[in-house]
């Protein structure tokens, strides 16, 4: 913790990139600048939620994830596939085929995230079930990391309610180190685990870890980068029948208002898309919905099947994924002799702490001062937050201003004032030297 | 002196834009950075009196200032006033109507949330005339 570096996996192709301003409005923490031609990302903002990727005509935003050739570096390669991935694959009909071809590619042994996400719905179900203070506001899912973010940044008086359970992507990675160093008696450090991701924003949970102190994961890979490997090996893999064990709600999680099925609270509520989720957490700090027990927000529209580095349309893709978990059974997490993990485990190590990015100074008396010339110049802007000085809006230039990156003039209209008085003051004195 | 004052004005049964002065005043305490706690407790209080405005005023305005160490709203609308102050706070009285209640509030839980969130809470009414409510928030 203390990530103080910033670690992020959304980049920018600075080649690619037209300084056109299209992400500039769809960045939900006003995390993008455009100057010099080019667009700017402002670290201390960025949630990595992969908006930009998404809005950006010429591909210049891009997730840095890990290649493939990172397997070379472990003796005994794990794969951690997103139930998100079982959906992307035309004519798949049995998971099972799906994870066989997941060795073919060249991984020794797969661990379903969707089985990570029992166990994390059985303690998110305890946590509901068990609390004893509703503070007016309900209990807030971290399987998002882009949400987690978001709160971190826009909502930090909501970072209490966020439930203090470990992501199914990290409760899968812990299990299978734990069951291939026990099956293979491999050293922890011999064993490589890989997750399969939809998203930057998992990169980034991996990276720089919030809640834990160090991630079971050693490498994302990009399902776009895996998919057409993949999908060559489907039908031809040798046939493994060990590898599938999750049942119909581990793999619902994929989805939008899955994870509220898993966890089975009766008054909980699934968003999805990033500006909805925005609009109910500014309800739950309004203490609009204070009944409510569970909030589910997720940062893609469809869940992670609308994943920016995802292959198939969200609404195929769910289609699928309907269709392959009505043939599974609906199971709960393995209790006894077979539970993997222990409720300690499945435990956040460290409290979520806010981020500043957004306050514009320690001190409150300063931070005052400068909102006060921030309300004087944006008084002066025209309002109609148009982007073309490289700043999402007029009261985003204003801020800029006072806090040193901008100058007023870069306001076109500001811009064209002054050069019309320039040049009448011009005239005025070539009137006057005349005479 | 308040360094920063805005005046919202809100409109009746405005339920468009209803909740947009608060957002803005939130937005505003955000980035000056009060804490979390206080800034939950503005928030309850902007939110319940701006849609009382909606609901049951004619129209009126919320006055917002922050001060170096306070934070203030003071609200005041054009009528109808409130003929009984004592039923009106009390815990659960609403008046409401069917309509408004459909859309999910009504619970006539806004003025005591208010009462008990602000650090000085002062309500007068007159029938016939308004209501002027001011609400302060001890900053540290
Ligand atoms: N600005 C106002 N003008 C007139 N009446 C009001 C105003 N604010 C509140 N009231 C009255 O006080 C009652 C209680 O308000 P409140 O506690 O906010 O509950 P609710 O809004 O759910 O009815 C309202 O039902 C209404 O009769
Ligand atoms: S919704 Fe899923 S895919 Fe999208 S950012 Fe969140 S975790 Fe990643
Ligand atoms: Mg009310």
């Amino acid at each position: 913790m203390g990530n103080t570096t910033y670690y992020h996996s959304v980049m920018l192709e600075k080649e690619k990139c037209k300084g056109c301003t299209t992400c500039l409005k769809h960045c939900p923490t006003e995390a993008i600048r455009v100057y010099g031609g080019s667009a700017h990302i402002i670290k201390e903002r960025c949630i990595d939620c992969g908006a930009c990727i998404q809005r950006c005509p010429y591909h210049a935003k891009v997730a840095v994830t890990d290649p493939l050739t990172r397997l070379s570096d472990y003796k005994i390669r794990v794969a951690l596939p997103a139930p998100t991935l079982y959906g992307q694959f035309k004519g798949l009909t049995d998971i099972g085929r799906l994870l066989d071809a997941l060795i073919a590619i060249g991984f020794d042994d797969v661990y379903e995230v969707a089985r990570g996400a029992e166990y994390v719905s059985q303690e998110i179900a305890q946590r509901v079930k068990n609390r004893k203070v509703h503070n007016g506001m309900p209990l807030i899912s971290s399987a998002c990391p882009a949400i987690v973010r978001l709160i971190q940044v826009r909502f930090p008086e909501l970072l209490d309610n966020v439930v203090d359970v470990i992501s199914p992507m990290e409760a899968a990675a812990l299990a299978a180190r734990k069951r291939v160093c026990r099956n293979m008696s491999a050293a922890p450090e011999d064993v490589g685990i890989f997750f399969l991701t939809p998203c930057p924003a998992k990169m980034t949970e991996v990276r720089a870890p919030q809640s834990i102190h160090k991630s079971n994961v050693d490498g994302v890979i990009s399902i776009m980068d895996v998919y057409g490997q993949l999908n060559a090996q489907i039908k031809t893999a040798r046939h493994f029948d060990n590898l599938q064990h999750a049942g119909s709600h581990g793999v619902a999680w994929a989805q939008t208002g899955g994870e509220m099925l898993a966890v089975g609270v009766e008054n909980a509520l699934a968003v999805d898309g990033i500006e909805n989720v925005i609009q109910v957490l500014e309800s739950i700090e309004n203490g609009d919905l204070s009944d409510l027990e569970y909030f589910e927000g997720l940062a893609c529209v469809g869940g992670c099947l609308g994943g920016p580095l995802t292959f198939e349309n969200t609404y195929v893709a769910k289609n699928r994924l309907r269709r392959l978990s009505e043939k599974l059974p609906r199971l709960e997490a393995p209790d006894g002799e077979e539970r993997e993990l222990t409720s300690e485990e499945l435990r956040t190590q460290l409290l979520f702490q806010p981020n500043p990015a957004m306050k514009l100074d320690d001190n409150l008396y300063v931070a005052l001062q400068k909102m006060e010339r921030i309300e004087q110049i944006y008084a002066n802007l025209p309002g109609l937050d148009c982007g073309s000085c490289g700043s999402p809006s007029c009261r985003a230039l204003a801020e800029d201003v006072v806090l040193g990156f901008a100058v007023e003039l870069d306001c076109i209209f500001k811009l064209k004032q002054k050069i019309q008085q320039m040049s009448k003051q011009m005239v005025d004195i070539s009137e006057t030297t005349r005479k | 002196m308040p360094l920063i004052a805005e005046v919202f004005p809100v409109e009746k049964d405005d339920f468009v834009t209803a909740g947009e002065a608060s957002a803005k005043i939130k937005r505003t305490l955000k980035k000056l950075g009060v804490d979390s706690a206080l800034l939950r407790r503005i928030s309850v209080c902007s939110y319940e009196v701006e849609l009382n405005l909606v609901i049951h005023s004619l129209g009126g305005t919320i006055d917002f200032q922050v001060t170096q160490d306070s934070v203030m709203l003071l609200v005041k609308d054009r009528g109808p006033g409130i003929a009984n102050l004592e039923l009106a706070m009390r815990e659960g009285w609403s008046t409401a109507p069917e309509s408004v209640r459909m859309m999910g509030f009504g619970a006539g839980m806004g003025l005591p949330n208010m009462k008990r969130n602000a650090d000085e809470f002062d309500i007068k009414s007159e029938a016939g005339v308004g209501t002027e409510i001011l609400m302060k928030f001890r900053l540290k």
